[in-house]
């Protein structure tokens, strides 16, 4: 049994950022708003993340930065598509690609450092040293904020008032703005929300994940949990369903390789991509599931007039 | 307004640039002209223009067919790595044989393996409803695997020292230099893959402007329920739409790599693909507007190029222009949707 506890730890490890990504742009979408750029806000998160622990700020610091920045990212993309009514697809990629130009630019002197400080392991007495399961009690700060994530948007949603108007933006903004609900200002805060969960899952590569930082650090994960939202059909604890089985394809590969298996490693490290492929196009072959749990004014703008 | 926006825009970003430059500690204003107008100054610096420009214009003509009828291929970079591809398995082992015969074939080769790469996508989207977006961005990923794959594996050249590209292509293979036909432009690096470019830009106009096929792309794409009434068929529209964009894209491919380039490796585009993108939505999917784009954002790569060398700035700097240039253009599109109003003067009006 101890040769799998690797490839659930792994597994895990890779999963733990795209359930922070993939949240956040849940919490976007569910309010309407389609926001391609979260691998661009990813990596700004990461690089702001890394810098802070690279002068010394520590990682609770480093998240904070993280968060920040990934806001930042996200209120550019607010601005152009819910102010000013610019395309939402196309003011993504906008963001992806200036997310990747910029951090790129800035990063030039991180590269080839070590993180001085990254997120301790935070083993639970007793349950981490149970087979199988014990990887799950056995996680870091990150991991541990990432499932009371889960439990807090699910709860968000579906059980509060904030939650109901913020679903009734992304369904319907015109009856939402007849009821009295401030459609702009709620797209807002969603769309920050997302800036910010990008962020903290940036933070998790640089500061726990890989310790480093690189050009274009986030290799696509930013992508891959955008489907993710697709994959859970908009439901947050599916998006745990769904980056875990991510995360076991990822952990699969280096499984394989440690148990000496000859495979490419790129053959490996393109099962992710393939993965995701897959599993999109499981969900979407169904175009009912699709219409049925898809938020109905997703990408569409609003404009709310006075 | 239509073509004023991305005249406002381009001023915007260049403005916004001068003042990172400001906060940078450069003279902005030097910096400005070491970037974008130093490199200009002989012939060899409009050759190197033309010759990166060259396949943007290629791809954003035919991003420019799809993104009419609103299908986002984002993932041309896949696409033309795989018409690499496709036209390097010809070059290194039939490039002995096949004598003239040879580049042609490889255009063909790396149409067809561009198109492959965009058929998938389109067979997904047009039959499965998966996300064109999200399907041709991760077969980007794959792409650039199946490259590495291949120059670190099979393809790799032994005589290379494990470095990871093929062997140089025969003359065979190559397009051949514009400078043997024309004794003026001796020295640069342009090819004959230019006169592609430079007949793909008039085609494309007279196929989105007279060809019933474009003008049912454009009605798939501005009015989907009046397509379905009119009976237009959305999965032919998405084919099409897509398979124009992989064709492009492959042929781009080739046009690199039988061209500057001479082998494959697995760092040979500076990200074409997702700048040819920006060319076609500056451009305003106009095929004049995307020549004009592509050129523009040539003169960014190359100042990227310049900076590193002259002003020790990284290369990336070339990606934040063209983020901060589609920012700046979507922002001002505002302009061409809406009429800004003073509504403080209006209320007090109301109200007197």
């Amino acid at each position: 049994m101890d040769r799998f506890d690797p490839l659930i730890a792994s597994g895990i490890a890779a999963a733990i950022p795209l359930v922070f990504a993939a949240l956040g742009e849940l919490v976007a979408e569910r309010a309407g708003v389609l926001n391609l750029g979260v691998e661009g806000m990813m990596l700004i998160g990461a690089l702001a993340a890394f810098a802070t622990v690279a002068v010394g700020g520590g990682v609770t610091l480093a998240l904070g930065a993280a968060m920040l920045a990934g806001i930042a990212a996200a209120s550019a993309f607010a601005i152009l598509t819910l102010t000013l009514q610019a395309s939402q697809v196309a003011a993504g990629l906008a963001l992806t690609i200036l997310g990747t130009g910029v951090s790129a630019f800035l990063g030039r002197g991180y590269v080839g450092f070590r993180a001085p400080a990254t997120f301790e392991d935070l083993p639970v007495p007793f349950l981490s040293g149970l087979p199988v399961i014990g990887p799950l009690f056995s996680l870091n700060l990150l991991g541990y904020a990432a499932v009371a994530m889960l439990a807090l948007t699910a709860w968000f949603l579906f059980h509060t008032r904030a939650g109901l108007a913020l679903r009734a933006v992304g369904e319907s903004p015109a009856v939402a703005h007849a009821l009295g609900l401030r459609v702009t200002r709620i797209r807002y805060a969603a769309t920050l929300f997302g800036g910010a969960m990008a962020g903290v899952a940036g933070c998790y590569y640089a500061v726990a994940q890989f310790k480093m930082w690189q050009e274009g650090l986030t290799a696509g994960n930013g992508w891959i949990a955008l489907a993710l939202v697709v994959f859970a059909t908009w439901r947050p604890w599916r998006t745990a369903l769904g980056a875990l089985l991510f995360g076991g394809v990822t952990g699969f590969g280096l499984y394989l390789q440690a148990a000496g298996v000859h495979v490419s490693p790129f053959v490996l490290g393109s099962l992710p991509y393939l993965a995701t492929i897959v599993a999109l196009v499981a969900v979407s072959a169904s175009p009912q599931l699709l219409r049925r749990h898809a938020p109905a004014a997703l990408g569409k703008p609003y404009f709310e007039g006075d | 307004m239509q073509w004023g926006s991305p005249l406002v825009a381009v001023a915007v970003t260049f403005l916004l640039g001068a003042a990172a430059f400001a906060a940078m500690g450069e003279p902005p204003l030097a910096a400005l002209h070491a970037l974008f107008v130093a490199p200009l100054n002989d012939l060899n610096g409009v050759a190197e223009l033309l010759l990166k420009a060259s396949p943007l214009c290629l791809i954003a003509l035919g991003l420019a067919v799809g993104f009419r009828s609103n299908i986002w291929n984002i993932g041309a970079e896949g696409q033309m790595y795989i018409g690499a591809v496709f036209a390097t398995g010809l070059a290194i082992h039939f490039q002995d044989r096949w004598g003239g015969w040879m580049l042609p074939a490889m255009v063909l080769a790396g149409i067809a393996g561009g198109l492959a790469w965009a058929a998938i996508v389109a067979a997904l989207r047009a039959h499965l409803h998966a996300s064109e977006i999200l399907v041709s961005l991760m077969l980007t990923y794959v792409a650039a695997l199946i490259v590495k794959y291949l120059v670190f594996g099979p393809w790799q050249d032994p005589a290379a020292n494990n470095f990871p590209f093929t062997v140089s292509f025969d003359e065979n293979a190559l397009f051949s230099p514009l400078m043997n036909y024309l004794a003026a432009l001796e020295g640069t690096r342009l090819n004959t893959s230019l006169l592609l470019t430079l007949a793909a830009i008039p085609l494309t106009w007279v196929f989105m402007k007279f060809s019933f096929t474009a003008f049912r792309l454009r009605v798939a794409g501005d009015a989907p329920a009046a397509a379905r009434y009119a009976g237009h068929s959305e999965k032919r529209a998405i084919w099409i739409a897509l398979l124009v964009g992989g064709a492009a894209a492959g042929l781009a491919g080739v046009t690199e790599i039988a061209g500057p380039i001479g082998n494959l490796n697995d760092r040979w585009t500076p990200g074409y693909g997702f700048t040819a993108i920006i060319v076609a939505a500056l451009g305003r999917l106009h095929p004049a507007g995307i020549a004009a784009a592509s050129l523009l954002m040539a003169l960014l790569y190359i100042g990227g190029e310049t900076a590193q060398v002259a002003l020790q700035l990284p290369r990336a700097i070339a990606y934040v222009f063209q983020g901060l240039l589609l920012m700046a253009l979507l922002a001002c599109e505002v302009l061409v949707h809406f009429r800004l109003q003073w509504t403080a003067s209006t209320r007090s009006s109301q109200a007197a």
